[in-house]
């Protein structure tokens, strides 16, 4: 049905998270109604986004500069670091506006089950990041997760012989993956009751 | 009290379309084995957060041929206040290994939000070799009388096993990432201590609730676990230093074995007469129905206390290994209790002393048929 333009951009749309076929076929009938007013823009901005979006080299986050916007911002707390588990994580505390330092996204936690190990983590440049001696605090804000809470343990072993004072944010507080759906009042309140 | 006022079945198991109305509070379903009466029960058992009272998954319950979905829906009356809906099922388009619950139309926020409304127990067959299994059989059997009351045990059982897990495969990969091991033996020590509060509190309760006057000798609990045993004279957070500790010291040992020696997953449940110290495991196949089924209507009576509703009560072929006045008992007490109940047996003749405080059905090709 339709011909095989259709059909290609209905299978790629069901890929989309959040998406299945049925809703990727409405999607996409939506979209061919409108071809030059939504369909050429949103082409346009992926495409765009594609080739200028890049992982920050310093703390993981997603930018089209590369230090990030929030690290190369002087007016932020450059001796605090907050630990996330995915950009979508700091994107979430970031709409908060509670957290007024920095950074670091580890890209998961550590999974024994999962077969994720330190090496598979952005942790080794967290550690090079607190090497210099500016970074006076760390906050995990993990997910109180059994896998969250051995990757939170693990880090404050490694953090340990770096001087720097580490927190964790509030436990029983659902964070991590989570973060992204707990309103703002929660979540202030998780960074503040860190410990 | 609670009532159940209507259930509808949807490609459950060997219902294609069933819709019951029980008509009384307690309901006798007979049939011959293999006819689906204890899939009526287990569709009940639905209506609560939970794998239902056979464990199964949830593609399992969808009735072969019937398209992979399938539904329960139910129409309950709390008292005098006005009807409910609860059901659960597939949703049409959804995964077909995810159970969506609706409570009056609309998804309930947290499972909480059912529990307030609705709860249940149940005794089946396969509980009746409880006391000759091995120490897991008991071990679910008192967690899953504990997430009844305790909606959080089911949590920290769940944290708890995982970190075990990891914790095992761990020890076979990277026996020597102490920091890790350290990590998850905390979670270890952090669950296992409050599993083993949770069940301590429970058994102190049960032991020592004051019931109703019953027939059925009462059971008294207590349980068999070096966890427990330290928390009845240490505080909790001593404990758990003591057993992250003994988890740290027991490393090499466990990575030879393959299993973590210590935590909530070795605790044992010991079962005995109250009033002749009799233990459930010397004791006759009636004598143990009989202190089982003193502990699921003790469980049902705390349940009633704890949430002001009575919970729904199933019971799969209570009257196997019952003696005339053990059932005669039973009869009674289900007379006396403020929920419903639904009962199941190849025989209506044993039920003859209910007539007059229940309804009685057959189980015909996936539909019910009153009787009598
Ligand atoms: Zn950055």
């Amino acid at each position: 049905m339709g011909g095989p333009e259709i059909e290609r951009l209905i299978q790629l749309f069901a890929k989309v998270p959040g998406l299945g076929p049925r809703s990727a076929r409405r999607a996409v009938l939506k979209l061919l109604q409108y071809p030059e007013a939504r369909m050429l823009p949103l082409a346009q901005a992926m495409a765009a986004a594609a080739r200028a979006v890049k992982h920050c080299a310093l703390c993981g986050n997603l930018d089209s500069v590369n230090p990030c916007a929030i690290c190369a911002d002087p007016k932020r707390d450059h001796t605090m670091i907050c630990v996330v588990e995915t950009v979508a994580d700091l994107w979430a505390l970031e709409r908060s506006g509670v957290h007024p330092g920095l950074y670091h996204v580890l890209g998961g936690t550590l999974s024994a089950l999962g077969g994720t190990g330190p090496d598979d983590l952005n942790i080794r440049p967290l550690l090079a990041r607190v090497q210099p001696g500016d970074v006076q605090e760390i906050i995990l804000a993990l997910s109180a997760t059994v896998d969250g809470a051995a990757t939170s343990h693990f880090l404050t072993d490694r953090l340990a012989a770096s001087g720097v004072h580490v927190t964790r944010v509030a436990q029983g507080v659902p964070i991590g993956g989570a973060l992204d759906v707990l309103d703002d009042g929660t979540l202030a309140t998780a960074l503040r009751a860190r410990r | 009290m609670l009532c159940l006022l209507r259930l509808n079945l949807t490609d459950f198991r060997n219902y294609r379309a069933l819709t019951w109305r029980p008509e009384s509070r307690v309901a006798v379903i007979t049939g011959p084995n293999g006819s689906g009466k204890t899939n009526l029960l287990e569709a009940v058992s639905l209506l609560a957060p939970g794998r239902g009272l056979r464990g199964a998954r949830i593609a399992e319950f969808a009735r072969h041929g019937g398209g992979g979905r399938w539904a329960v829906a139910a129409r309950l009356r709390q008292g005098e206040a006005p009807p409910f809906d609860l059901g659960t099922g597939t949703a049409g388009d959804g995964p077909a290994d995810r159970r969506l619950f609706r409570l009056d139309g609309a998804e309930p926020r947290t499972q909480a939000d059912i529990a307030a409304r609705f709860a249940v127990v149940w005794l089946t067959p396969q509980m009746d070799t409880l006391f000759q299994e091995s120490a897991s059989g008991r071990r679910r059997f008192l967690d899953r009388l504990v997430w009844a009351l305790e909606p959080g045990h089911a949590r920290e059982s769940a944290a708890h096993d995982t970190a075990v897990a990891s914790r095992n495969r761990l020890l076979a990969t990277r026996p020597n990432d102490a920091s890790w091991l350290a990590g998850l033996e905390e979670s270890i020590a952090r669950h296992a201590v409050a599993l083993a509060a949770g069940r301590l509190g429970f058994v102190a309760h049960l032991n020592a609730a004051p019931l109703p006057p019953s027939a059925f000798p009462r059971a008294h609990l207590a349980l068999i676990d070096p966890i427990a045993e330290r928390l009845a004279t240490q505080p909790a957070l001593a404990v758990e230093v003591w057993l992250r500790d003994a988890l740290a010291q027991t490393r090499a040992t466990d990575a030879a074995t393959g299993a973590t020696s210590l935590g909530a997953h070795r605790a044992d449940l010991a079962i005995s007469d109250a009033a002749t110290g009799l233990s459930a495991s010397q004791a006759s196949t009636g004598q143990q129905k009989a202190l089982l089924l003193g502990i699921i209507l003790a469980h049902a009576a705390l349940i009633a206390e704890a949430r002001a509703t009575a919970p729904m009560l199933l019971l799969d072929e209570p009257a196997v290994h019952l003696d005339a006045p053990r059932r005669e008992a039973l009869f009674s007490a289900l007379a006396a209790l403020p929920g419903p109940a639904l009962l199941t047996g190849t025989d209506a003749e044993v039920f003859a002393p209910l007539a007059h405080d229940a309804s009685f059905w057959q189980v015909r090709d996936g539909d019910l048929v009153k009787a009598g």
